[in-house]
């Protein structure tokens, strides 16, 4: 707190906006039927409410104040556009307890947040639309920060954002939650939308608001269908990831495996919250097995103190359920440390046969490591050194490297 | 909606031959429900004329106006809620499971 009332109504806006610019968003959109519109209205809502709380203070029901501009906002809009009266007797009637959370969903009282996360996430928009449309609407990522993050010019992101909203206009998309059968058809598309976010924003060279990001949506789909058992394994997962954010790097930048993180640095706090959803889930999604063995990580004292015959066991269940050839790659590392070096060269072996890991540098680095504890040091800084030049992000670079002069100084 | 479903053959080899629905069930039902306002098969591409008008001055040419492996087969239009009913209506249709199914909505004509 800096204590000037400029600052702590900035910090009062930014809290009440993470809350409620989502709920705003959805209300507007169902009302209006007008995605542009609706995220229009929920910014000015934050930009007046940093003009006016330095000076009024803030309300007492800051997400139900905001919820009020933003709906007034809507009306003069659409008067001054003459719409249909029905839209506008709509609106008229929303009261800002539609900016209150709501009671628990019920069969039939849906938030609109989650119409609007399973909208965006919709499988008849290109999955990079999708990514966008989420942090733009329900995440409420200025565009100019997606761009950066996605890596194109801010007037692309704008076209592309614009193609989207337009496209679930003219080729029908629904604001709905589908039931029944749908849903668990549908939901595990809106899951590896999440999934793809929190990846590019852990991956060595990432942008970790991306992680932040797919966290908070996490939490939030999680609290909107607390029944869905891979939604709370998805959250887990994710926790227990984010967990080693201020460990995962040496004070020079580079990436440290598991072993070498100073395990005090773990979020310990993002750890139980991550075990307490994990606890909700049940074993028969490959997020849920996932999030177990990212569990058995969390919790091990030390590394040599890791459950590695229970994560072995997981992979086996996850290679069952999801084979694929980093599924197949994992596995071997996990019966590596569970059952020794050649239990794992042997099912990485196996991997590799059909191809799937050729090109693949992480399965030169397992390897490397494999033969490290089978004891011939210079063949495994050799691999460690060609797995090395095959990766793509420096820090990952630098750590391989060092590996490498460990054992062949 | 309104959306008009064109079904097309597909080269790629990736059929699902299991299940295949029956077309006179699909179409019973469909038109049952009002889902589906009018459809057929077409005659093959050796039949289809192009026109063209270029200049003033009418041109009528043999055969599809584009040469693609896969040929529209056939159309059904119809009329749905929304995106996701027509996509369950065409799911159900034979040709999902060995060609393809394009819903195109209607625009309306403009002006």
């Amino acid at each position: 707190m800096t204590g000037t009332p400029a600052a702590e109504a900035a910090e009062a806006v930014a809290a009440a906006g993470a809350e409620a610019y989502p709920r705003i968003v959805a209300t507007l959109i169902r009302v209006t039927g007008d995605w542009a519109l609706a995220e229009d209205c929920a910014q000015e809502a934050l930009a007046v409410a940093l003009e006016r709380w330095p000076g009024d203070g803030v309300p007492a029901n800051p997400g139900g104040w905001l919820m009020t501009v933003a709906r007034n906002r809507a009306i003069d809009v659409l008067r001054r556009a003459a719409v249909e009266r029905r839209k506008l007797h709509d609106l008229a009637v929303l009261t800002p307890v539609d900016a209150e959370p709501g009671p628990a969903m019920g069969e039939d009282v849906v938030d609109d947040r989650l119409r609007l996360i399973f909208t965006c996430c919709h499988p008849a928009l290109a999955i990079e639309a999708r990514v966008a449309l989420t942090l733009r609407t329900v995440c409420g990522v200025p565009t100019a920060a997606i761009a950066r993050l996605l890596l194109v010019s801010e007037s692309t992101m704008t076209r592309r954002l614009t193609r989207a909203r337009t496209r679930i206009a003219q080729a029908g998309i629904p604001y709905r939650v589908p039931s029944g059968p749908a849903l668990a058809e549908r939901l595990p598309g809106v899951l590896a939308v999440l999934y793809l976010l929190f990846t590019r924003g852990y991956v060595a060279d990432g942008e970790p608001a991306f992680a932040d990001e797919a966290v908070r949506l996490a939490r939030l789909l999680d609290r909107l269908m607390p029944e869905q058992s891979e939604v709370a394994a998805l959250l887990a997962l994710f926790l227990f990831q984010h967990s080693r954010r201020d460990a995962r790097r040496d004070a020079a930048g580079a990436l440290l495996t598991l072993d070498r993180q100073d395990r005090r640095r773990w979020d310990h706090s993002a750890i139980a919250e991550g075990l307490a959803a994990l606890a909700r889930a049940r074993d028969d999604g490959p997020y849920a097995w996932q999030a177990r063995i990212a569990a058995c990580h969390a919790t091990a004292a030390s590394a040599e103190a890791t459950d590695w015959p229970a994560i072995a066991r997981a992979y086996d269940a996850l290679s069952d359920l999801r084979p694929s050839p980093v599924v197949a790659l994992n596995r071997a590392v996990a019966h590596g440390y569970a059952y020794g070096p050649a239990a794992g060269l042997a099912l990485l072996d196996a991997a590799r046969t059909g191809g799937g890991l050729d090109g693949y540098p992480h399965a030169v680095a397992v390897e490397a490591d494999l033969v490290a504890r089978q004891g011939d040091r210079l063949r495994a800084a050799a691999l460690f050194r060609r797995a090395a030049e095959a990766v793509g992000s420096a820090a990952e670079r630098s750590a391989l490297l060092s590996r490498a002069a460990e054992l062949d100084p | 909606m309104k959306y008009m479903m064109f079904v097309c053959t597909d080269t790629e080899p990736d059929t699902d031959p299991s299940d295949v629905p029956d077309i006179h069930a699909w179409v019973a039902e469909n038109d049952a429900r009002g889902r589906r306002l009018q459809g057929d098969a077409l005659a093959p591409t050796t039949a289809a004329t192009t026109v063209r008008v270029r200049g003033g001055e009418l041109l009528v040419s043999d055969g599809p106006f584009a040469e693609t492996t896969e040929v529209i087969v056939g159309f059904d239009l119809l009329d749905c809620a929304d995106l996701d009913e027509a996509i369950e209506v065409a799911r159900a249709h034979p040709m999902a499971r060995h060609g393809r199914l394009e819903l195109r909505p209607f625009a309306g004509l403009p002006g």
